[in-house]
């Protein structure tokens, strides 16, 4: 699963910061059909984690009411030097990961 | 294959979807849903701010914004936002969960609707109170409706 994050590089000490992610995933309903009429089996991410040096910082449960290639974008504030870890898996199994670390001056 | 069972199963394989879109097309209240996640404590409107386009013209991808006004520190701050819906056919739509690290209680992401409706989203504070507003939306164009 291919997910490209915008997290800013670098920011100030106490700064609140925008992170955002974007992956590409059908996040498949489960009620649509194919050509033969047959259902397309539901597969969504469920579950998305962000974590700062192994620490929570948003979790999120998703379900088909989320838009195909699901966008998020939430905030926290930099307090250290560090690195992002993005976490999530859909109804398959499949896991995903993307990181990034930022600067804190 | 005799050629009237072809014609049946294929009769049956169109007819098939309507079946579901009919079963679709109504209103579920929220309220248990909501009952589910405050525990039975007061529902209060305000605090919240939730943005969607009072238009869409397709609910394969709406744009959402969601905000609650607190101060996000360590004694004061939003645990968790629901989104839930009254038409989709999962009415739980999204869950996050915040903490004082976020900073800032805001949230923006594309949802999908299946129909015109009112979408609501609750906050639970850390205080235990639970927040609450909506938004209505018309939809040209139904996400989930397009099989064929």
């Amino acid at each position: 699963m291919v997910a490209r994050l915008q997290i800013p590089k670098e920011a100030r000490r106490g700064a609140l910061i925008e992170l955002r992610i974007v992956i590409q995933h059908p996040m498949e309903t489960g009620y649509r059909h194919d050509e033969i009429g047959r259902v397309i089996a539901r597969n969504v991410i469920t579950s998305l984690v962000c974590k700062f040096d192994g620490a929570e910082v948003f979790r999120a449960e998703l379900s088909p009411g989320i838009a195909a290639n699901p966008y998020l974008q939430f905030y926290t504030v930099a307090e250290a030097s560090g690195e992002f870890e993005f976490a999530w898996i859909d109804d398959q199994g499949k896991q995903g990961s993307e990181r990034q670390s930022i600067v804190v001056r | 294959m005799k050629r009237r069972h072809f014609l049946a199963g294929a009769a049956g394989a169109l007819m098939a979807p309507a079946l579901p879109r009919q079963a679709r097309a109504q209103y579920n209240s929220i309220e248990p849903l909501v009952r589910a996640i405050t525990g039975g404590a007061p529902l209060r409107q305000g605090r919240v701010t939730l943005e969607l386009p009072q238009l869409a013209d397709n609910g394969n991808s709406v744009p959402m914004r969601v905000s609650v006004a607190s101060p996000m520190t360590a004694a004061d701050y939003v645990k968790s936002i629901h989104l839930l819906s009254e038409r989709n056919p999962v009415p739980r739509m999204a869950t996050f969960h915040l903490g004082p690290r976020a900073g800032r209680a805001e949230i923006r992401s594309r949802v999908r609707l299946a129909g015109s409706q009112r979408v609501t989203a609750v906050a639970e504070l850390s205080d235990g109170s639970f927040w609450s507003a909506s938004a209505q939306v018309v939809v040209t164009l139904s996400a989930c409706m397009d099989e064929s």
